[in-house]
């Protein structure tokens, strides 16, 4: 077995690679502005919505559920689309989902694949695979392709290219388009894409997409998107590939109605994406009369083993948390070395590796609490930053002082008052980070902030304090 | 032992969670406006989306979308089976998409259907796959979508879209919330790209 998420086994550590990232003005400026804007529409959009606290209630409990009956629902769904047409595949690892994706696109003939944008498919680089077969992968989010073409690495979970501005995109999109000329507004962009991917969405015979959600009760796929390159891969090809992780089951049709309202408020700002697909196995004379869905493990079983932090598989990929993050905000996505930035990369990413690589990525956070409190399914992120924090500790890769502090007393207290202890830290700017090997390049890296004056201050009102008024 | 067995067995081993999973589901199931306040909802919502939107009597259809195709200099649209024949005015050449070509698609005018529900708070069109609406690829690869929504098929709130969405199972589904779009470049919203960039609805009462 070997899990794999993305490059992260062998990126840089956080502090590393956030001072490179920090030290990119145009990067930071343009996941500045990106971030200002979603927040923005979405803080009007979830403001409006009176029920929001229920719906994040219900979401919560939803998930929760599920992950203590996830067996049971996933057996129900693997009935329910077997029988529906659809054929089931199981992939222990990312090595597994890949071969049985690269092995279903040679058993159907093909050598090129669209793709709509799924991250669990950069987590197990199924492209590199494909692409090691003999097969080349569209992508054909733009925000993907914009990726693809420019041959970098997705910075966010929603907009994976939000580190790019207009007049970057441009130069990619001639270079790689072959285009002589090109005009420089998001219109002509989003045009140059259309023509670019239009012939290929009408000839590739296979798609490959992730899921949203998986609907236990009937056997039923959701993709939710705007661009509408999700319907022409979920439609027009002849076969279809889908690759979506264990915990995206959810156990009715009728919970949809919660999470389809969460998530595009929470993700875009918008009261609805402009398109969402839920397609129940095969439909005779009606798109893809193959469709193969993998269910993909990579980690994700020893993420649910720990009770303190299982709920990290909750997510639902909305991004929320890293554009309310006043560290993500200043590093982008990349300093995260994984497909997953942010907070929720900051607990997912090691998680899924058994806490034995990105061990810095727990401290990668100030603790203020903003991504809990935006949270469409209450995640609560900074007290399982800590917990994992005390797992590093255990583990003996953690700095210096963080071994003294926990070893003491500290470390027999409990769990908020741990929290408080490394807020306390976090708030005096003496993130528990030393001289001791590769993790102390933090106080660096806060000086960097200092200077460029824009680090959203930590609250005075510790997260704690804040949480019990909750 | 099989992936499946694997993978099964670890989820057995490390599965948990609340005592109590009950699901509190205390969010709006229907909506405090009045009907009439709905449909101007729904109309709202839908121009906030950048979709145009017409409003007429049940006998008065085929003579909106003559006006329509006339204001857009069509001469006719690509139409699934089961499309009602009153709402298709004379002089325009329909034509029924009997597994036409992605090309053929590609190069139309442009389709109209019908739907299979609306809901107004997220201005969202459901369309089922069912007759009146065709298969997935017509009202996609089209870069023009004239929707006709009858009212009695529209609902206020999420929840009771989701209910009518359930009865239509197995059939395959899309919402529709407006045109294409991307805010991938700096967050602009740029309407669209890839799905019919032009969708107009007319609201019948
Ligand atoms: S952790 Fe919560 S806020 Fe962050 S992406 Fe997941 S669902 Fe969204």
């Amino acid at each position: 077995m070997s899990v794999r998420v993305g490059e992260a086994a062998s990126a840089p550590p956080f502090p590393e690679a956030a001072k490179k990232m920090v030290a990119n003005s145009q990067l930071r400026r343009n996941v500045r502005h990106a971030t200002d804007v979603i927040r923005t529409k979405r803080g009007r959009v979830v403001g409006e919505k009176e029920d929001w606290e229920a719906l994040r209630n219900a979401g919560k409990a939803i998930k929760d559920h599920t992950l203590a009956n996830l067996d049971r629902y996933l057996l129900q769904f693997e009935e329910a689309c077997t029988k529906a047409g659809g054929k089931v595949h199981w992939a222990r690892d990312a090595d597994e989902a890949n071969r049985i994706i690269v092995e279903l696109v040679k058993q159907y003939e093909a050598d090129e694949v669209i793709k709509v944008k799924t991250m669990t498919s950069d987590e197990t680089r199924l492209n590199v695979a494909l692409e090691a077969a003999g097969i080349t992968p569209f992508e054909t989010d733009l925000a993907d392709l914009i990726v693809q073409l420019g041959e970098d690495k997705p910075s966010h979970i929603v907009v994976p290219a939000l580190h790019r501005n207009r007049m970057e995109i441009r130069e990619i999109f001639m270079k790689k388009m072959g285009l002589d000329t090109l005009g420089y507004q998001p219109e002509d962009l989003a045009g140059a894409a259309r023509q670019y991917l239009r012939e290929r969405f009408l000839r590739v015979k296979v798609g490959i997409s992730g899921a949203n959600y998986l609907v236990a009760e009937t056997g039923s796929v959701v993709v939710v998107e705007s661009e509408g390159n999700g319907r022409m891969c979920l439609s027009l090809p002849e076969v279809l590939i889908s690759i979506v992780g264990v915990e995206k089951v959810i156990p009715r049709f009728e919970d949809l109605e919660v999470f389809l309202q969460l998530l595009p408020r929470s993700a875009t700002g918008e009261r609805m994406n402009p398109y969402n697909s839920i397609w129940t196995g095969v439909t005779p004379g009606d798109g893809p009369q193959a469709f193969h869905i993998v269910l993909l493990d990579n980690g994700r079983t020893e993420v649910l083993a720990d009770p303190e932090s299982r709920e990290t598989l909750d997510c639902i990929r909305c991004g929320a948390c890293l554009n309310a993050c006043p560290v993500y905000r200043q590093t982008g996505g990349h300093a995260y070395g994984s497909v997953y930035g942010g907070p929720i990369g900051a607990i997912l990413t090691p998680q899924l590796q058994s806490m034995e690589h990105s061990q810095t990525l727990p401290y990668a956070s100030s603790l203020c609490g903003a991504c809990y409190e935006v949270c469409p399914v209450k995640i609560n992120i900074p007290e399982i930053l800590i917990h994992l924090r005390t797992k590093v500790v255990e583990s003996g890769h953690a700095p210096l002082a963080e071994r003294l502090a926990m070893k003491g007393a500290a470390f027999a207290m409990s769990k908020a008052s741990r929290l408080s202890l490394a807020h306390a830290f976090a708030r005096l700017g003496q993130w528990p980070f030393n001289d001791d090997g590769k993790l102390d390049n933090l106080p660096g890296l806060l000086a960097g902030w200092t200077e460029t004056r824009d680090l959203d201050a930590i609250p005075a009102e510790s997260f704690r304090e804040w949480w019990a008024k909750r | 032992m099989t992936a499946r067995e694997q993978v099964l067995a670890r989820i057995r081993k490390n599965q948990g969670g609340p005592a109590d999973q009950s699901i509190p589901r205390e969010y709006a199931d229907v909506s405090p406006l009045s009907r009439e306040e709905v449909v101007e909802q729904f109309a709202d919502r839908l121009r906030d989306y950048n979709a145009t939107v017409h409003r007429c009597a049940a006998a008065a259809v085929a003579e909106t979308v003559a006006g329509i195709l006339r204001a857009r200099g069509k001469t006719g649209l690509l139409v699934p089976a089961g499309v009602p024949a009153a709402w298709l005015p004379e002089v325009f050449a329909f034509r029924v998409d009997e597994g036409l070509s992605y090309a053929e698609l590609d190069a139309s005018q442009g389709v109209l259907t019908a739907c299979d529900g609306a809901i107004a708070l997220t201005g969202t069109i459901v369309i089922a796959h069912t007759p009146g609406q065709g298969r997935r690829a017509l009202s996609l690869v089209p870069d023009y979508h004239l929707c006709v929504v009858r009212l009695d098929q529209l609902v206020a709130t999420v929840p009771e879209g989701m209910r009518r969405m359930a009865g239509l199972l197995p059939a395959p589904l899309t919402t529709i919330s407006g045109p294409s779009a991307t805010s991938d470049i700096e967050m602009i919203r740029v309407k669209g790209v890839h799905g019919p960039r032009t969708l107009e609805v007319i609201l019948v009462d």
